[in-house]
């Protein structure tokens, strides 16, 4: 058999109140499949409350390539920062 | 072409800025061939290291003693196969396919440790295991956690989370038989005796003879050598033996003020590249146990794909 299972990107919410965070990644026929995976490999000791897998197909990211072009323009605005602006320092601001 | 060379160097410099500043690789980060070439291999054959290891241990768990210890070494065979999960796809980040590295094993062309070639012969292997084979991989395993390539570091990470409870269970067995019977306390000296080379042979072969230290070391793929970890846990495990009343069997062991550490005897190099190159006790079973597994996996596969392509059948209908 050739085919390739797809591959699934797992994310846990590791309590309640705190979001989910990318921890790793798994092969699986189908989201059903994937979940039980999911869960025997990434929760054995309760690491989280609550699963997301996503199809690692279906993730758009940005390209390292372009990084400089994509996240520079962030770089010179340092006035989008609190600590840029000068404030009396007794008063509670 | 001149340009093109240029342009691989100017690449090359920013990487090994990039790694000297200690910053992680990440997967889609440009790297030299050679790197990526040289993690495959390492993080892969790491991955076989651990599905492999389950085979040694898995032996013991219908004869477990108690019903704790059998549900210990379940629950750490099961750890094993998933630490070797981690590690495979930290290795397909790199663009391989599992399937391939699967292939790699199954033909021999890939590595695994090994220490996971000789059999275990009475239960005290289990516990031996878990002190030395498991203890000497974290002492590795917790200097791979600042290894240079991000998704390996984060599957190191995670597993020496879950490595210190395989270390405490194996030594906590040890304890229980050196504090045994004769038989009991003999047994654990056995299994010491026949365990400790071979776990001294895990950190590979010395550093003036690594074919791959060199370009590991610069890269920080590694980032202690052989020898150095090699030492450390020799000097780690002196007392542990020590507390169990259990004798190293190494008449060359011997506390050196000067330097600060343990000097001990020289490994025996030839029976690890005879092991390495296939004629170790269990080379040849260890290897036809996972072929077995994995053919018998095969209506598994074929039924998992059988059973996602009907629900999605059903789906399609469902909207039509």
């Amino acid at each position: 058999m050739n085919k390739h299972l797809p591959l699934w990107e797992v994310f846990l919410r590791s309590r309640r109140g705190l979001e989910h965070k990318h921890v790793g990644s798994l092969h699986a026929a189908d989201p059903e499949q994937a979940m039980q995976y999911a869960r025997d490999v990434y929760t054995r000791r309760m690491e989280g409350c609550s699963i997301w897998v996503v199809l690692a197909n279906d993730i758009h990211a940005s390209q390292e390539a372009e990084g400089e072009a994509f996240f520079d323009p962030a770089e010179d605005k340092v006035y989008r920062h609190a600590s840029f602006y000068d404030v009396p320092d007794d008063l509670k601001l | 072409m001149e340009i093109s060379s240029l342009e691989e160097s100017r690449r090359e410099a920013i990487f090994q800025a990039r790694v000297d500043a200690e910053e992680k690789i990440e997967p889609k980060d440009w790297m030299p061939e050679a790197y990526r070439k040289n993690l495959i291999r390492q993080i892969s054959q790491h991955g076989h290291s651990e599905v492999v290891g389950q085979l040694p241990e898995g032996n013991w768990i219908t004869r477990a003693p108690t019903l704790r210890r059998k549900a210990v070494l379940l629950a750490k065979v099961q750890d094993e196969a998933g630490h070797g999960l981690y590690l495979y796809s930290a290795t397909e980040t790199l663009g391989i396919a599992r399937e391939e590295l699967m292939e790699q094993l199954l033909t021999g062309k890939a590595k695994y440790a090994s220490i996971f070639n000789y059999p275990t012969l009475s239960w005290a292997d289990v516990g031996a295991i878990g002190w030395l084979v498991d203890g000497a991989a974290i002492v590795n395993q917790i200097s791979l956690c600042r290894t240079s390539y991000g998704p390996y570091a984060r599957a190191m990470v995670r597993i020496c989370k879950e490595e210190s409870f395989h270390m405490r269970q194996g030594y906590e067995i040890m304890t229980v038989l050196a504090r045994g019977s004769q038989e009991q306390k003999a047994m654990a000296q056995d299994a010491l005796n026949r365990w400790w080379w071979p776990t001294l042979m895990m950190f590979g072969p010395h550093d003036a003879d690594s074919a791959h230290s060199g370009s590991s070391m610069k890269w920080k793929i590694k980032r202690q050598s052989n020898d150095e970890l090699r030492q450390k846990f020799v000097d780690q495990s002196v007392a542990q033996a020590q507390h169990l009343n259990l004798k190293i069997p190494d008449e060359k062991l011997k506390w050196n003020d000067e330097r600060g550490h343990y000097d001990f005897g020289e490994i025996d190099w030839d029976e690890f590249t005879a092991v390495l190159g296939g004629a170790g006790p269990c080379n040849h079973e260890r290897l036809e146990a996972r072929r077995i597994a994995h053919e018998q996996g095969d209506w598994v596969r074929d039924a998992m794909f059988a059973h996602a392509e009907k629900q999605r059948q059903r789906d399609v209908r469902k909207t039509a």
